[in-house]
């Protein structure tokens, strides 16, 4: 449905915000794009919606060249910003009206309709923007960019600063539009929320796509963990015992490090626990935590090199 | 062609007027009530005609041009500048419609509240002093002409401002003061010759000249060379539109 190919993006200031993108999506699939702030998510959404133009390299929307044939490519997408730009004083009915109009379309009130009851939004179509709480901005904002019957919609973080029954529901709103045959894009900073929603994830860091992998496939390389254990006696060296463990010692020997992955069933952890038992190794404390994000990226751009 | 996106953005600019409405319907109607206290009776009454016309009559031309010129630049600035500053430009810039059709619907908007505004104006005037209009066709060519350029102005000074100082800055610093010095209270025939001849370079006094021509059919500068340049203004206007869309410029990163 989209095909991006050696995409660079280098903004006026020198920065570049991407470096030789390459990336296929697939109709009707819900692809999340995961990374850090600053990764260049937004940046590659932008182009590919004629925000920003790009510096080298090539976009097609269902075959269509978004510089060429900005009418075709653009009139079959719709984009939910980041940030709640919203016109203060309209009200929902205009602003939605308003939008379907700009992306071509003839008035369509029952559309409308639909679309502002599956957002619940319909008890406040003649509301101003402006008297809306944050969480109804951004269905309005939803609403606005699904008047136009797009084939393609573009979510920029959808669930920032939205509680988590909103959350629920946009979630499952995706869903259906995924069922009526819409490609979803989505961007977050969240493994979760990744892995609820997306067929495929993307994970991109510094303007750089690291990896595109099939959900199930990347929640096994994401979802590692990592124990402590603080021992009373620093050790010189791994006893040979332990071999069959992923160990590291670490802090002078005090400390051993075992790296694992929550997702496996076998995790080791009871039987390694009862071998420094039966070593008489004694430890004063255990801790584990999960491998943050940057973690993640650390390991897989180091994994690529 | 896009139709209903170029609807949407004229109804939506439309719809920002008439919110509006009173103030920028009032305001002209009190200033142009209150030039013509002070220019038609009280300095008027001492004033002898000029080119045959009373002096009341003949400074309506010049009134009605004056608010086309702010209003134009102030409505058409304030219409793209507005989305830019509140972020909502981003649905603009995504939309599929082409530079033609967003100029066309922003500026056909400002122009048509221009223009209202002339004529509102006028039908004030016409309270104060008799008026005469020779030539109705040209007087609505010039209006429409002259609406249309100053908007497109006002659409670039727009695009180009990074703050809302800078929204005013041109109209007060240039077009006031050259619409002061443009004829519109008095005929540059009237000034010695060499400040007549520093006025020919006023861009200002070929748009006036023009407008007073199509009312009581007489000019200071031939209509010929009027229409000429007034049109030549809206081309150079169009040029540099087009260059901001081709370009992008302070629209898109
Ligand atoms: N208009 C701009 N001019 C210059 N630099 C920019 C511009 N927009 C973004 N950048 C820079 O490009 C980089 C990528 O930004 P981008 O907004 O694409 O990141 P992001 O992945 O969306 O981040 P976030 O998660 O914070 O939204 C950042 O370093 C940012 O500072
Ligand atoms: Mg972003």
């Amino acid at each position: 449905m989209i095909s991006i190919a050696n995409l660079t993006k280098t903004y006026a200031s020198g920065l570049q915000a991407l470096k030789r993108v390459d990336l296929d999506i697939r109709k009707g699939e819900i692809f999340a794009l995961l990374g850090p702030n600053g990764a260049g998510k937004t940046t590659l959404i932008s182009i590919v919606c004629g925000i920003v133009t790009p510096s080298t390299g090539e976009v097609r929307v269902d075959g269509h060249d978004i510089l060429r044939e900005y009418r075709a490519t653009r009139s079959r997408i719709g984009l939910v910003p980041q940030e709640l730009h919203t016109d203060m004083f309209e009200t929902v009915w205009s602003t939605v009206a308003f939008s379907r109009g700009l992306f071509g379309c003839a008035p369509n009130a029952a559309h409308l309709e639909k679309v502002l009851r599956d957002l619940s939004l319909w008890d406040r179509r003649h509301h101003k923007i402006m008297t809306l709480s944050g969480g109804m901005k951004r269905r309005v904002l939803i609403a606005k960019a699904l008047s136009h019957e797009p084939q393609v919609l573009f979510l920029d973080e959808p669930t920032a600063g939205v509680d988590v029954e909103l959350r629920r529901d946009m979630w499952g709103l995706v869903r259906k539009l995924r069922e009526s045959g819409v490609t979803i894009i989505l961007t977050t900073h969240y493994i979760d929320e990744a892995e609820e929603m997306a067929d495929r994830i993307g994970v991109i860091n510094k303007g750089e796509l690291i990896m595109v992998e099939e959900k199930a496939k990347l929640m096994k390389k994401l979802g590692k963990k990592q124990l402590t254990v603080h021992l009373v006696e620093p050790l010189a060296r791994l006893p040979e015992a332990l071999g069959e463990w992923n160990l590291a010692l670490k802090n002078d020997g005090s400390d051993l490090e075992y790296n694992f992955n929550e997702k496996d069933e076998h995790t080791g952890i009871p039987e390694l626990l009862r071998r420094l038992g039966d070593l008489g190794l004694e430890f004063k404390d255990l801790e584990t935590r999960e491998s943050s994000l940057e973690d993640i990226f650390v390991s897989l751009v180091s994994e690529r090199a | 062609m896009n139709r209903h996106g170029v609807l949407a953005i004229y109804r939506f600019e439309m719809a920002r007027f008439r919110r509006t409405f009173w103030q920028s319907l009032v305001t002209p109607v009190i200033t142009t009530s209150l030039y013509f206290v002070v220019f038609g009776a009280a300095i008027g009454s001492r004033m002898r005609e000029v080119d045959g016309v009373p002096y009341g009559a003949f400074i309506v031309p010049g009134l009605i041009m004056l608010s086309i010129f702010t209003e134009s630049l102030n409505n058409a600035s304030f219409g793209i500048y507005l989305p830019k500053f509140t972020g909502t430009i981003y649905e603009l810039l995504s939309a599929p419609v082409s530079a033609l059709e967003t100029v066309l619907a922003y500026v056909g908007a400002a122009a048509t509240k221009s223009m209202l505004l002339g004529l509102v104006i006028l039908a004030t005037s016409a309270l104060f002093v008799p008026i005469q209009i020779l030539h109705p066709a040209w007087m609505i060519a010039f209006l429409v002409l002259t609406s249309a350029t100053f908007c497109l102005f006002g659409f670039m000074i727009g695009i180009w401002a990074t703050g809302f100082e800078q929204l005013q800055f041109i109209p007060m610093l240039v077009i006031t003061p050259l619409t002061f010095l443009g004829g519109a209270f008095y005929s540059i025939d009237m000034l010695p010759p060499a400040w007549r001849t520093v006025s020919l370079f006023n861009p200002v006094v070929y748009l006036i000249s023009g407008f007073r021509w199509s009312f009581y059919g007489t000019s200071d500068v031939s209509v010929e060379l009027s229409l000429a340049m007034t049109l030549g203004f809206f081309a150079a206007c169009l040029v540099g539109v087009s260059w901001i869309f081709r370009t992008g410029y302070r629209l898109k990163s």
